[in-house]
């Protein structure tokens, strides 16, 4: 019996509702306006997949609503699928089975839409149809009978444009309205023969209990096809499962029906008799103006000249817009550290807090107008649609690599920031693929080491300014080569499998929807800033503790101070900054650049560059600050003339070269060419390790770019050697 | 009628899918996005460097390699009005 009745929870429990749907079917817009800023995102457990939960309070109650990943299908071939079949089958650790389901509907292409969401009806959870873009189909001129299409279906249907917040009232009085007994599962056509199979596997299915019966039906259906795993047969109900499904097959085959493309041709032969009944299709394409558009867009000629000028402009904004703003965080940062230091005693607490916190979460905060802008964009080219553009045009070019097209955008993406570029490796389905692109997109030349860059070339580099654009570009290209290079030698060898199938829908162009761009620039800021409250955080303290203690002997420091009694005050600074130099000599950090100097010795670096390097291994701009530290300039910063001189009057102590200088030019390419490859940031080897689950790769991946990077600079050193 | 694989058509061809090669797992995949037996697919273009293939199935735009579009055969009807 079907009654409409208020659900029966007992009060006081948070209902969770779903949102499922196929990619850009408007979901992401609906679960916005839906929870607003009210969101949180964190990841299911074990996985990589994001899992967004947001709150909604309607009609006094309260709800937790579950953005799942957009899926095209139940079949689970990626992470994603898994986690949305999971989900609905109340088969998730840690998540209860929705109370109700929202399945998005995109109603100017429904027969596609609607496979999933019969699916989800056919896993007998109760469920509505959020039938959106209804502007769009009605703009072809199609016309839908909502009412014949939701009694075809047995599901409340609530026509509603997302995008304009129309229909969202309706959607949230059915939602507290909801209907708690779905209609019986089996929407699909199938021959009687095909029909009676699954019915016997959903009976053996229902006596082995280990899936909700309702569901049984839908299931059944999926496991006589690619679903029916040996390892999904044996949790279901084990040998006796096993022989009927194995039988079922054979009935199917008999019969000469495919049961691998069973449910795919039973299920739309049910959809399209639904839709041909209900709906009038329209007589103009949905895609037209969209066709227009991509006449130009991904036209032979002006599809990649448009795409590179995109490139051009993003890379604009990031390496000179965000400069305006990173100023002021930086003159932030610098006031901040002089009023703490103003307003302390000198000592350990002030010295902590001003060279330790505030200059360490300082130098990686300056970066967060980089990460918005990045993100800026990349959520505009996402939500207009051209991202997808952006895949196809460069399938064939990455899969020469051996990597998808869909690999582009987190390689790009890490031009700015490794961390954002492989937390988009997640769109990538084969896991293989995935792992290769997050192991070499840190050698994507990121916006961390563009200060050090800046300070090596500017310092030491020979010729105007047009000879310094040279190198800066030759380091980025060095660094894509390189990416190019170990990515198809992973693919070759550790990690070898097929380049997966391209199947990739091109979705039509839509204005972007800024509250949706806002809203993700705003959590990846978040998430971003979060790091740098703890794990830099952490690391910049342990750093500071490292080049403060010990302090220099009392008799040391007793004679800088009685020399400091009868000096001028213009030899005053020179004696603190001698101390200082005295001081990190002695620091830990000093010790153990002595200790760490016959490694680096082959590669023309001393100690204090040896400090440099270690210290930077937590974030390559670290380099320019622990350089300022070390010849002990009082202010360091990459445009700073006294740290370029000094540098370039730095020379050996001891050895068999003391008195020479240490920067000469091929060791300073050398240097260069060690920040191309090598993986100097904490947060990098904090990302890949949660990506993957395991340290692993983290440790495979510091490990290659460490021996690159070693190999690298020496080799750059001695070809220098040998022009020069 | 006489079959021929989606990747012989020419831009602006369509065909009626008659049958669907390969290995499972793709064959069920892009049956799900809908290129079932019986269905109308048009040619719409190839990328810039020749492959991927643009395809109209059932009134969306979707994209696959041409090797794969080399498995699905159909029936040509001839050019389609956009």
């Amino acid at each position: 019996m079907r009654t409409r009745a208020a659900p029966t929870h007992a009060a006081g429990r948070k209902r969770v509702v779903a949102l499922a749907g196929n990619p850009n079917c408007g979901k992401t817009t609906l679960f916005n306006s839906l929870t607003g800023l009210r969101q949180k995102v964190g990841n299911y457990p074990g996985v990589t997949v994001e899992r967004k939960v947001g709150s909604l309070a309607v009609g006094g109650a309260q709800w937790d609503v579950l953005d799942l990943p957009g899926t095209y299908s139940l079949t689970a071939r990626s992470p994603e699928e898994a986690i949305a079949r999971d989900v609905l089958l109340g088969e998730m650790e840690d998540a209860p089975r929705p109370d109700l389901v929202v399945v998005v509907v995109d109603a100017s292409n429904l027969n596609r839409n609607l496979y999933l969401a019969t699916q989800v009806l056919d896993t007998g959870v109760p469920a509505i149809i959020a039938l959106n873009m209804m502007d769009v189909a009605e703009a072809t001129g199609a016309v839908i009978d909502v009412d014949a299409l939701a009694a075809r279906l047995g599901a409340v249907v609530v026509p509603m444009v997302a995008s304009r917040r129309d229909g969202l009232d309706a959607l949230l009085a059915a939602l507290s309205t909801y209907d708690a007994e779905p209609g019986s599962p089996g929407r699909w056509s199938m021959a009687d023969v095909a029909r009676e199979q699954v019915e016997a596997v959903a009976q053996e299915l229902r006596a082995a209990g280990q899936v909700a019966d309702a569901a049984c039906e839908g299931e059944a259906v999926r496991l006589l096809g690619i679903d029916g795993t040996a390892e999904r047969i044996d949790r279901y109900g084990g040998p006796t499962l096993a022989a009927v499904v194995v039988a079922a097959r054979a009935t199917l085959t008999e019969a000469a029906l495919d049961p691998m493309t069973l449910e795919a041709e039973s299920r739309y032969r049910w959809i399209r008799d639904a839709t041909t009944a209900t709906t009038r299709v329209g007589q103009d394409s949905a895609t037209s103006r969209s066709d227009s558009i991509d006449t130009i867009l991904t036209h032979r000629v002006l599809g990649p000249l448009t795409f590179l000028g995109i490139m051009l402009l993003v890379f604009q904004a990031i390496f000179a817009w965000a400069g305006i703003p990173m100023g002021w965080i930086d003159a932030g940062v610098s006031a901040a550290s002089d009023a703490v230091a103003g307003a302390l005693p000198e000592g350990a607490l002030t010295s902590l807090l001003t060279d330790g916190v505030i200059s360490g979460v300082g130098s990686v905060v300056i970066f967060l107008p980089q990460i918005l802008l990045l993100f800026f964009f990349i959520g505009m080219l996402e939500d207009t649609g051209y991202m997808a553009r952006v895949a196809f045009m460069m399938d064939q070019t990455m899969r020469r690599v051996g990597l998808h097209g869909k690999a582009f955008i987190p390689l790009l993406s890490s031009f700015a920031c490794a961390i954002p570029g492989i937390m988009a490796t997640r769109t990538i389905e084969s896991p293989r693929d995935r792992l290769v692109t997050t192991l070499v997109a840190p050698l994507m030349t990121c916006s961390a080491r563009l200060p050090v860059y800046t300070l090596l070339i500017a310092a030491f580099l020979p010729g105007g300014a047009q000879a310094k654009a040279l190198m800066m570009t030759g380091l980025y290209l060095l660094g894509v080569v390189s990416a190019i290079v170990v990515a198809f030698a992973l693919k070759k060898t550790m990690l070898k499998s097929e380049t997966p199938a391209l199947i990739l829908e091109l979705p039509p162009y839509k204005r972007p929807n800024w509250r949706s761009v806002t809203l993700n620039m705003w959590d990846r800021a978040r998430m971003f800033l979060q790091r740098a409250g703890t794990v830099i955080l952490a690391v910049s303290i342990v750093l500071w503790f490292l080049s403060y203690y010990p302090s220099l002997p009392a008799d040391q420091a007793a004679a800088f101070e009685s020399q400091r009694q009868t000096a001028s005050a213009a030899s005053i600074a020179e004696l603190d900054a001698a101390e200082a130099a005295e001081r990190t000599r002695a620091s830990f950090a000093g010790r153990l650049g002595r200790v760490i100097e016959p490694v680096v010795r082959p590669l023309g670096y001393d100690w204090r560059v040896g400090i440099g390097l270690l210290s930077s291994f937590a974030a390559r701009e670290v380099f320019v600050g622990a350089m300022g530290t070390v010849y002990s300039v009082g202010d360091a910063d990459e445009q700073s003339a006294s740290l370029h001189g000094r540098l370039r009057e730095a020379t050996w102590d001891d050895g068999p070269h003391a008195g020479q200088a240490i920067y000469t030019l091929p060791t300073v390419v050398g240097l260069l060419v060690f920040y191309v490859f090598a993986l100097q940031c904490v947060s990098t080897v904090a990302v890949i390790w949660r990506e993957t689950n395991t340290w692993r790769w983290p440790a495979f991946a510091w490990a290659y770019m460490a021996a690159l990077a070693y190999a690298g600079a020496w080799i750059a050193r001695t070809v220098t050697q040998w022009i020069v | 009628m006489d079959v021929t694989p989606l990747a012989t058509l020419t831009p602006g061809q369509a065909g009626v899918i008659s049958d669907l090669h390969g290995d499972d797992s793709l064959r069920v995949r892009l049956m799900e996005m809908g290129l079932i037996r019986g269905e109308t697919v048009q040619v719409l273009k190839y990328a810039p460097l020749g492959d991927p293939v643009e395809l109209d199935i059932a009134g969306y735009h979707l994209s696959i390699r041409k090797g794969d579009a080399q498995r699905i055969l159909v029936a040509p009807t001839g050019a389609l009005a956009s």
